[in-house]
């Protein structure tokens, strides 16, 4: 084990920590978007935005993301139409490409999460609100989001950290995030082992804090659970 | 356009096919590397050994927190060097070379072994303890109270989280195509750096898993229905 390497690698690798968290705040935030709007229309009841968003999530939930990364960046760029397009400078990064892969990924999952939460709230306090007089929009937002946001809490940060490793992937289209830097480093020093303890570390430390974050939440947002003092 | 995915002599056809076969060779082969895996695992977990405890918990820890592109390198790059310096160790000093295929069903049979030990875990817990204790008092030794009651209902419980399991294997195959194993994902990655249509074999690779995935659940949906045939429903 080389040690001083190890020491010697850690600026570096750190250095990379910035673009990662970029990646899985970027599509944390964009993809909780993607899965609000697709849980409502999966619940709408309109036959046809419906069966476009169970599409979505059908083929999001069924291919790897690597596909689904290479198809944004390499595919998207043999049609004349999209290098023409007001969207190319941003099409043509693979920091957009990444974010944008990334998302409608975690949209897909996250907006079945979603849905089982909305759909777990009972019937009974949606007919109680209504019979308060609220109006669909008013019980929506008042009872309905604020016990599914809390029921879906555990299966969230699972994809939380899910997202967390799945930023590695855009090291596979030279962004140089921990994993990309890593590999960088591997093949100019073969020092495998100590690299990998390093990297693997760091995300499993992002992971860590993760987990704890949402242990916190679900803490804060559970008061009734707690036991009397 | 449609000839390139022909299969004649200008078309991509042939080769997709054997990389639909790579992938679910290396698929089949990392899922049950992962079952055993996950069986030593859970075993490990749920012995009173404070040691065995420690080691299954740093493994499932690790690995499920870790990239698994991460994983993949670390094998791929280190896993000749390991293997020479454990050979080293009894005396062997030649150069050992693993394939790619060999190194990416150990790499995704890690990876999925760690997710399996967590479902298996489960589901021996799942088994009441009467019946365990009502085996015994019949007479069975361990061993056929482990044929006999443990593992056909641990199976039985498993199944919809192998299921899930399944389905991550499958997807963490393409991975492997870093190591230049000629899977789906190598063969689009080939064919449209050669044809210059990258969106035509992305999007074919594509529907290739979906039918691999889509296939796979309807078969984990016979299986349950097979293995709860005898369960009541309420």
């Amino acid at each position: 084990m080389d040690w001083e390497l190890m020491w010697d690698s850690l600026p570096r690798l750190l250095g990379a920590l910035p673009l990662t968290l970029t990646l899985v705040f970027a599509s944390l935030l964009f993809g909780a978007g993607v899965a609000f709007a697709t849980a409502l229309l999966r619940l709408s009841g309109n036959r046809v935005a419906e069966t476009l968003t169970a599409g979505y999530v059908f083929v999001f939930r069924g291919t790897p993301l690597l596909v689904q990364i290479f198809l944004i960046y390499y595919g998207l760029g043999q049609f004349e139409a999209v290098r023409d397009s007001i969207l190319w400078p941003m099409l043509r990064e693979p920091m957009w490409c990444a974010i944008l892969a990334l998302t409608l990924n975690t949209g897909a999952y996250t907006s079945e999460i979603l849905r089982g939460a909305i759909l777990s709230v009972p019937a009974g306090q949606v007919e109680a609100a209504r019979a308060c007089g609220m109006s669909r929009v008013l019980a929506f937002r008042r009872i309905v989001l604020p016990m599914a946001i809390r029921q879906m809490l555990p299966a969230y940060g699972n994809e939380m950290i899910l997202m967390v490793k799945a930023s590695s992937l855009a090291s596979t289209i030279t962004m140089l995030e921990i994993t990309g830097v890593s590999r960088k480093i591997i093949s100019q020093t073969y020092a495998v082992f100590e690299i990998f303890i390093l990297a693997g570390a760091i995300y499993l430390l992002l992971n860590f804090l993760a987990s704890r974050f949402i242990k916190h939440t679900e803490w804060r947002l559970t008061p009734y659970l707690r036991a009397r003092a | 356009m449609l000839e390139l995915l022909s299969f004649g002599p200008n078309g991509w056809g042939g080769q997709l096919l054997s990389g639909l076969a790579m992938t679910i060779a290396v698929s089949v082969s990392s899922f049950t590397l992962g079952i055993l895996f996950g069986s030593a695992g859970a075993a490990a977990k749920l012995s009173h050994s404070l040691i065995l405890n420690g080691i299954a918990e740093v493994y499932t820890t690790i690995v499920r927190g870790v990239p698994e592109l991460l994983v993949i390198y670390l094998l791929f790059f280190g896993g000749s060097g390991a293997i020479m310096a454990v050979a080293g160790i009894f005396g062997y000093e030649g150069y050992i070379e693993i394939d790619a295929f060999s190194i990416g069903v150990a790499a995704v049979g890690l990876i999925s072994g760690a997710y399996s030990t967590e479902v298996i875990r489960g589901a021996v817990q799942a088994v009441p303890v009467g019946q365990i204790e009502a085996a015994r008092a019949c007479g069975m030794s361990r061993w056929l109270i482990l044929r006999r009651v443990l593992v056909p209902q641990t199976l039985r419980y498993a199944l919809p989280g192998l299921g899930n399991v399944w389905q991550l294997t499958l997807k963490d195959t393409a991975l492997i195509s870093v190591t230049a194993l000629a899977e789906i994902m190598r063969v689009a990655h080939v064919a449209s750096g050669s044809t210059r249509q990258p969106f035509l074999f992305y999007s074919t690779a594509a529907v290739l898993y979906l039918l691999l995935t889509t296939v796979s659940t309807a078969a984990f949906e016979r299986a349950e229905r097979r293995a709860n045939r005898g369960v009541r429903r309420a």
